[in-house]
Parts: structure tokens; sequence; C-alpha cells
């Protein structure tokens, strides 16, 4: 098990209700941690119902869906940027 | 370089005269300033970040500026919080010994901001918020560098 901090930016953050959480996993990359997450409760369902939507950092850099969390401490997901 | 990230106003133009006296061997200073527009009826621009990863993401992206393009200093402020119509959000300077590299380099960090630095965007109105969503024009602005 890997206890990581997940944290929820802009609707993402709106639609699960929280702007981080800490998360026990035995998810092997990001994708199964959100397959874990969506199984929890309809709101996370919610949020990940479109993940080509949604962008990653894993330790507060851009990352795939496929990026490994052996190691990792802080995942957080969000929708595509919009600064400038 | 110098990057930050902040809640609070900041004048554009007293930051550029600095920055431009600050710089060794240029021959150009090219800045740009992202001011709230109103669309119509807007009350608010809201603007969320990702604190610790904005500051890592933008320096990032202007040590690879800063080397593609030759600059002798490169600025980034960016504003997160709640901002008026007509506030400015963000501004970007760069520096260079020659104008096409500092126009070239100011664009770039625009366009790697815009899609690539953790900002969202909120536009409050009286019938609610919306969140801006991003475009695929600045997903494809990234092709050309």
């Amino acid at each position: 098990m890997n206890t990581l901090d997940v944290l929820y930016f802009a609707w993402v953050r709106e639609r699960i209700g929280l702007p981080r959480e800490r998360v026990d996993t035995g998810a092997a990359t990001v994708a199964g941690l959100v397959a874990e997450l969506v199984t929890r409760e309809p709101r996370y369902a919610a949020a990940f119902a479109d993940t080509r939507a949604l962008r990653v950092a894993v330790d507060q850099k851009l990352a795939g869906f496929d990026a490994p969390l052996a190691g990792v401490r802080e995942v957080a997901f969000f929708p595509p940027m919009t600064g400038g | 370089m110098d990057i930050r990230v902040h809640s609070h106003a900041f004048d554009a133009g007293a930051e550029l005269n600095a920055f431009s006296a600050a710089q060794q061997g240029a021959g150009a200073v090219v800045s740009f300033t992202g001011i709230v527009r109103d669309p119509g009826g807007l009350i608010a621009l809201e603007i969320e970040h990702y604190p610790g990863m904005t500051d890592s993401a933008i320096a990032a992206m202007a040590v690879t500026a800063q080397a593609r393009f030759g600059l002798t200093g490169a600025l980034v402020i960016h504003r997160h919080g709640s901002l008026s119509p007509g506030a400015a959000i963000m501004m970007v300077a760069t520096a260079a010994p020659h104008r096409a590299d500092a126009f070239a380099a100011a664009a770039f960090l625009m366009d790697y901001l815009k899609s690539r630095a953790p900002f969202w965007k909120r536009e409050v109105t009286a019938s609610g918020a919306t969140w801006v969503a991003a475009t695929s024009a600045d997903e494809d602005a990234l092709a050309r560098w």
C-alpha cells in the first residue's frame, strides 16, 4: 500500500467536494488509482466520467494516466489549464 | 529569471522599467500584459492555481526560453484570486541582444503559460459562475514551438 495526497482543482474539486485528501492505495498507476476512486461514491464517478477531459500531475509535474505511483507522494487531477 | 505568483496587484510599468534597467547586454525588451476582458456582464474573474507547482512549472518554462532564445533575462508575474474587469492578470517581459529573440521568447512563454501552467479561470456574472474552457487553439499554439 502507498499513502498519497490526492488534490483536485477547478470543477474536479467542485464535483468531488474536496480540495485534497489522503488516500491509501494499492494501485500501480494513476489509471489504477482512478479505477479505485470511481468505485467509492457517485461523485467520484461523475468527476472521472471522461478522463480525456482531465489532466494529471504526479509530484507536481504533468504526467499521463499511465504514470507509475511507486515512490509518489502527491497526485493532482484537474481540467485543462487556462492561464495567461 | 524572476517568477512571481501572488494575489495582489502589480504595476506593469514600474516592473518593466526595473526589469529593463537590470539587463546586461540586452538590445531589446519585449513585454506582454494580460488584462481581465469583460465580454459583457462580468463581475469578476477568479483564478485558482496549484500552489507549489505553479512556480516550478513557470520556472521550467523560463529556463527553456532563456536557453532557446539566448535571453539576458525573463520576468513572469501571474496573479490568482478574484480580479475585477480591466485589472492586470499577468505580465511577461523578455530581454535579448536582438528583438526577434525577445519577441519569440515572449510568445513562447505566453503560449506555454496559457495551457501548461496550473491556473484555472472562472467567470463570475450575475447569473452565476462558469469555468473557462481551454480551447484547441491554445493547444495548437504549442505545436509551432
